[in-house]
C-alpha cells in the first residue's frame, strides 16, 4: 500500500524544493570529514579548510571506520551523508602509515560518487602561522580569485581532474553581479612537478594606479601546502556526458499584466489600490495655509523688497 | 578570454579562474621560500590579468559599492543533480487531449440562482453547498428505504476517494518515470502481509508501560537496582496494597473506625439484612468454630507429658 506525504509547514516544502533538481542549480556544498584515524596535519587541514568555505560546508566530527572511497562497498556511508545534507563535494581524510596525511576529494553526481582523487599533504603551513595586517583579512563567504600555473595542469591527466576539483571546490555560488570592493582573497596552484601542486590562500591588497584598474599585490594569509598525488578516479563516459549536459533554453519568466490582442495589440493592466473616499483626510483650512492668505503675503513681500530697493537707490 | 596583453593566460571571468599553462620554472629552485614566492608572483599576475577585464566592465552604483554584471562562466563543471525531467501526462490530460478539452478559468465568485447573490465557489458561505439543500425531491427511480441526503454525502466520499486513488496512480507513473514533484513523498504505509489481512494491533502506551514494568520486575533482584531509562516512569506500588485507619481520631475530623463499624452494624440490624447477611453460612460457621474450640479444650485436659520421666532408650553418658 502506498501513502503521498507531503510536508507539513512551509518551511518544509520549501527545504525539499531548495534541494530539487533545477535547471540553475545553488552553489555545491562541502561535506568534510575524516577516517578512523587522523593526524594532526590532516585534523588541522580539514578545520581551515572548513574556515575558508564556511556557509557551504558542513564538518562532521566524529570519525567514520566505514569509509573507504576507493572500493567498491565503501561508499555507501558517504552517499547517505550527501543525501541528508544536500553536498555534492566531500574532502575525507584520514592517516595510515600506507598512506600519511592522506586527503579524499570526490565529487557526487545525484549522490552517487562521479569523481575522486587522492592527494597527500606536505609542508603544511596553518593560517594561524601567518602573520599579516589584520585589516587586509578577507571575509568571510567572499568569491575567491583561483589561479593555476604550470603546463602540468594541461598535460596531465590528473593534474587534469585535481584543476576541475579544486575549481568546483573553491568556486562558491555562480553570481551574477559582483561588488568589486568585496574581492579580497585569491588561491593560487602551481604545479611544481607532474605530480606535486602547491596550493596557498593569499588576500588581495588593491593599491591606487593611474587607472581605474587598481595595482594588485597578493598576500599569503591563510594555510599553504603541497599536495602529491596519489590514487584517482576518473568519472566514467556515460555519467561525464550525462553529467555536463546543460539544457541551452533559459527559464522562461513570465510576463505578468501583458496580453496580445490581434484587434486592440498589446494590452497592458493597471492595478490601482482601493481610495478609501471615507478615509481621505479633509483639506487643511487652517488659516496660515489658505491661498489668499499665502498669496498676500508674498504680494507683502514683494512690496517690501520694492520699497527697500527705492529706499537703498535714493540713498 | 586571450587577450595580446596577456602572454595567453586562460581566463574565465565568469569564476574569476585564471590558468597560466606556459610558466616555467627556473630549473634551480633553490629554496621553498624562493619557490613560494615566485608561485606567489605568478599568481599576482594572473589575478591583475582577470582584475583588468572585471574593473573594465560597466558598473552601476549600489549601497555597498560599485556592482558589475558578471559574464556566465565558460569553464564546464559537471552538475550536481540531474536535469529535471519532464513530467509524464496524468490520465485526465491525456483524455483532454484526444477529446481536445480546453482548460477554462474558473471565477472566484459566481451567482447563486437560489439566494439571488454572488457567493464564492469554494469556502464559507459557497454556492451549491450540499449541507444547505433543504429539499430533495424523490424520483421514480428511488427505492422506498433510502435516505437520499445520506446517499448524497456517500456518493461525495466515493468520488473523493476514487479521486485520491486516481491522484495516487498518477503519482505513481510520475515516479517510475523519476518526475516526481519535490514536495511529494511515495511511501509504503504497511508492510505486505501474507496470509491474514488482520492488521497488527497497536500497544497503547499503557499496555506498554505495563509490559516493561513486567519485564522489569522479572530481573533476579526484582528490577531494583537496574539503571533507569530516561523517560521512564517509577514503578507502581508493588506487593500488599493497605490502607490503615488512623489511631487515634482527629479533631473535628470524622473517626473513621467509629464510620466502619457503624457501617456494618447499619447493615447487619437494616431491614434486608436477610439479603447481606447468609444467615445459614453464618451459623455453620460458629458451629464450626465452636467444635474447634471444644477439642481445643479437651487438649487441655489430657494429660501433659511428664519431662522429669527417664525416656527408656536414652543412652547412658559414660
Amino acid at each position: 500500500m502506498m501513502e503521498i506525504r507531503t510536508p507539513k509547514t512551509h518551511k518544509a516544502k520549501r527545504v525539499l524544493e531548495k534541494r530539487a533538481p533545477k535547471l540553475v542549480e545553488n552553489g555545491k556544498k562541502t561535506l568534510i570529514l575524516h577516517g578512523t584515524k587522523t593526524s594532526a596535519t590532516v585534523s588541522s587541514v580539514l578545520m581551515e579548510l572548513y574556515r575558508l568555505k564556511k556557509g557551504g560546508a558542513i564538518k562532521y566530527s566524529r570519525r567514520n571506520a566505514n569509509i573507504r572511497p576507493f572500493e567498491s562497498g565503501g561508499e555507501t556511508s558517504l552517499e547517505f551523508f550527501s543525501q541528508k545534507t544536500d553536498c555534492s563535494i566531500f574532502v575525507y581524510g584520514s592517516h595510515t602509515k600506507k598512506r600519511p596525511d592522506n586527503l579524499v576529494l570526490g565529487r557526487m553526481y545525484d549522490h552517487h560518487v562521479y569523481d575522486l582523487i587522492e592527494v597527500g599533504i606536505e609542508n603544511f603551513k596553518s593560517l594561524l602561522s601567518f602573520s599579516y595586517d589584520k585589516k587586509i583579512a578577507p571575509h568571510e563567504g567572499s568569491k575567491p580569485f583561483i589561479c593555476f600555473t604550470g603546463e602540468g595542469f594541461e598535460n596531465v591527466p590528473e593534474l587534469k581532474q585535481l584543476k576541475e576539483v579544486l575549481t568546483d571546490l573553491f568556486r562558491g555560488e555562480v553570481v551574477e553581479n559582483l561588488n568589486l570592493t568585496g574581492l579580497d582573497r585569491a588561491y593560487v596552484c602551481t604545479a611544481i612537478s607532474p605530480t606535486k601542486v602547491f596550493l596557498t590562500h593569499c588576500a588581495i591588497k588593491l593599491k591606487k594606479s593611474g587607472t581605474i584598474v587598481p595595482r594588485i599585490e597578493l598576500v599569503e594569509v591563510g594555510p599553504s601546502m603541497d599536495l602529491v598525488i596519489r590514487r584517482n578516479r576518473l568519472p566514467n563516459e556515460g555519467l561525464r556526458k550525462e553529467a555536463m549536459k546543460s539544457s541551452k533554453d533559459k527559464p522562461k519568466k513570465k510576463l505578468k499584466n501583458v496580453d496580445q490582442n490581434d484587434v486592440l495589440g498589446k494590452l497592458g493592466r493597471i492595478y490601482i489600490p482601493d481610495q478609501e473616499v471615507g478615509k481621505i483626510p479633509l483639506a487643511d483650512k487652517s488659516k496660515g495655509v489658505k491661498r489668499e492668505r499665502r498669496e498676500g503675503k508674498l504680494k507683502k513681500d514683494k512690496e517690501e523688497g520694492s520699497a527697500s530697493k527705492k529706499l537703498k537707490e535714493s540713498e | 578570454m586571450d587577450t595580446e596583453m596577456d602572454q595567453i593566460y586562460q581566463i574565465d571571468v565568469g569564476n574569476l579562474l585564471a590558468f597560466n599553462p606556459n610558466h616555467r620554472f627556473s630549473s634551480a629552485p633553490s629554496s621553498r621560500e624562493e619557490v613560494v614566492k615566485e608561485c606567489v608572483t605568478e599568481g599576482t599576475k594572473l589575478v591583475q590579468a582577470i582584475a583588468d577585464t572585471l574593473f573594465n566592465f560597466p558598473s552601476t552604483e549600489s549601497v555597498d559599492g560599485p556592482l558589475v554584471q558578471l559574464p556566465p562562466p565558460t569553464t564546464k563543471l559537471p552538475r550536481e543533480k540531474h536535469l529535471p525531467r519532464p513530467k509524464p501526462p496524468t490520465k485526465w490530460e491525456e483524455f483532454a487531449l484526444k477529446k481536445g478539452i480546453q482548460k477554462r478559468k474558473k471565477d472566484k465568485i459566481v451567482y447563486d440562482e437560489t439566494t439571488d447573490k454572488f457567493k464564492r465557489r469554494h469556502g464559507y458561505d459557497r454556492v451549491n453547498d450540499d449541507n444547505d439543500i433543504p429539499i430533495i425531491e424523490a424520483k421514480a427511480s428511488d427505492e422506498p428505504g433510502v435516505d437520499p441526503f445520506a446517499k448524497r454525502l456517500d456518493d461525495k466520499k466515493k468520488r473523493v476517494d476514487k479521486q485520491q486513488k486516481n491522484r495516487l496512480q498518477n503519482l505513481k507513473s510520475a515516479a517510475k518515470a523519476g518526475a516526481l514533484p519535490s514536495h511529494v513523498q511515495l511511501a509504503a504505509s504497511a508492510l505486505p502481509i501474507t496470509g491474514t489481512k488482520a492488521q497488527p494491533k497497536k500497544l497503547g502506551k499503557e499496555a506498554l508501560g505495563d509490559v516493561a514494568g513486567l519485564a522489569a520486575t522479572s530481573t533476579a533482584s526484582g528490577g531494583k537496582f537496574d539503571k533507569k531509562l530516561p523517560g521512564e516512569k517509577p514503578p507502581k506500588k508493588q506487593g500488599k496494597h493497605h490502607k490503615y485507619l488512623p489511631i487515634l481520631p482527629h479533631y473535628g475530623k470524622v473517626d473513621e473506625e467509629k464510620e466502619q463499624t457503624n457501617k456494618v452494624l447499619s447493615k447487619l440490624l437494616s431491614k434486608h439484612s436477610h439479603e447481606i447477611l447468609n444467615v445459614g453460612k453464618a451459623i455453620d460457621m460458629y458451629n464450626d468454630k465452636k467444635e474447634k474450640k471444644k477439642s481445643g479444650r479437651s487438649d487441655k485436659l489430657k494429660p501433659k507429658k511428664d519431662i522429669t520421666k527417664k525416656k527408656p532408650y536414652a543412652n547412658k553418658a559414660k
